[in-house]
């Protein structure tokens, strides 16, 4: 794919939150899974949640986390330009999009770990 | 930029297949693309076909692809958009057939501007004979400058070319006939709002963009394509919540 028409913010954060929107899709059933074991009994879930304890399970947590926060923050930003018509400010409306998501981000990485 | 002596341009030949010829063209201190192409066509080989009128930016018929990006020939100037060494790299516009070297086709391109209504209806007479009155628009009001913000627009393609749903969507009318169809929307004198709102409608109309924002980002007249679709999308939620249509 030719990169040079496309290289500006608002296609960017068109592509975040695209591959966010499909990167939450795949985690979902993974989600549903855990939840299930909730259903099976404690034990399960306290192993589950402990076995989430371990550092390759946090960083994926707190991607996951980016994800979500940066999924919703271009769900921001379409609403904003489709319902309030935001135009000339739709540019730092991406910027401060990618700021909240990675905000986000650390403060669950640095509260929870 | 461009201090080289020439400048390198790889210009598109032949139809939907084809291939770049190479030509050295010297470079001046000021100089359009377009007096780059003018330039091979008079000097190097007069077969090359290409198209424009105006020079000054009015008609929109001068539209490429330069080094990868769209845009009007004769007002874009080579030092602003060479890359090193003087390379030039042109080609027709995308998402259009090809008919010719650097000549596009688009007939696709204004027929999707008739099928989004994109003609001005009057109101009281439908057979388009002139009203017996003039139509009194405030100019400050609302629909008035929200009309003449897209209406500047001269038909140049560089923003459909730019759009990557014409490109996924067949179909899909793209950012200049939605841009048109919402300057009528909002065009008091128009009679034609609810066909056009309907033509507008569904998947090869403004549902279909995804705020990329790539028309507004390339169009040469700065127009916001992407906020009339905008504007497009919340006039229909709102007609079709209110039971208004
Ligand atoms: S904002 Fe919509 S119409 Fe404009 S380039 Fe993107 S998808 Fe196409
Ligand atoms: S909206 Fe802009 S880029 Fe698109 S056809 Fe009109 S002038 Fe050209
Ligand atoms: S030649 Fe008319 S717009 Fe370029």
């Amino acid at each position: 794919m030719d990169l040079r028409p496309r290289s500006h913010p608002t296609y960017l954060a068109f592509v975040v939150h695209r591959v966010s929107g499909l990167l939450l899709a795949l985690f979902l059933p993974v989600h549903f899974w855990a939840l299930g074991s909730a259903i099976q009994g404690e034990a399960r879930l306290e192993g589950l949640l402990r076995w989430t304890d371990n550092p390759l399970a946090k960083a994926g947590e707190t991607v996951l986390v980016v994800l979500l926060a940066a999924h919703l923050a271009g769900g921001l930003r379409v609403l904003a330009l489709e319902f309030l018509g935001w135009r000339a400010r739709q540019k730092d409306m991406v910027a401060a999009s990618a700021g909240v998501a990675l905000l986000v981000g650390l403060v669950f990485l640095f509260n929870v770990v | 930029m461009a201090s080289a002596a020439s400048l390198t341009v790889s210009v598109w030949r032949g139809g939907e297949q084809g291939h770049f010829a190479r030509f050295d063209v010297p470079a001046r201190e000021n100089q359009t693309v377009l007096d780059v192409v003018t330039y091979i066509q008079r000097e190097l080989d007069p077969s090359l076909a290409y198209r424009f009128a105006c020079r000054v930016g009015m008609c929109g018929s001068c539209a490429m692809t330069v080094n990868g990006r769209a845009r009007w020939t004769c007002r874009t100037h080579v030092r602003k958009v060479v890359g090193a060494g003087g390379a030039l790299e042109l080609r027709p516009l995308g998402n259009l057939p090809v008919i010719r070297d650097l000549v596009a086709d688009l007939a696709p391109f204004f027929d999707k501007w008739s099928r989004a209504r994109g003609t001005f209806q009057p109101k009281e007479a439908e057979e388009g004979a002139v009203p017996d009155d003039f139509a009194i628009v405030p100019p400050a009001s609302k629909q008035r400058r929200q009309a003449d913000a897209g209406i500047e627009c001269i038909g140049c393609a560089v923003c459909y070319s730019s759009c990557d749903v014409v490109a996924w969507n067949g179909d899909y009318l793209g950012p200049a006939a939605l841009n048109r169809a919402w300057t009528l929307v909002n065009d008091v004198r128009d009679g034609a709002r609810r066909d056009r709102l309907d033509a507008v409608a569904g998947d090869a109309g403004c549902h279909s963009c995804h705020s990329t924002q790539s028309c507004t980002e390339r169009c040469p007249k700065n127009l916001d394509p992407s906020l009339a679709i905008a504007g497009l999308k919340r006039t229909l939620f709102w007609d079709t919540l209110l039971g208004r249509r």
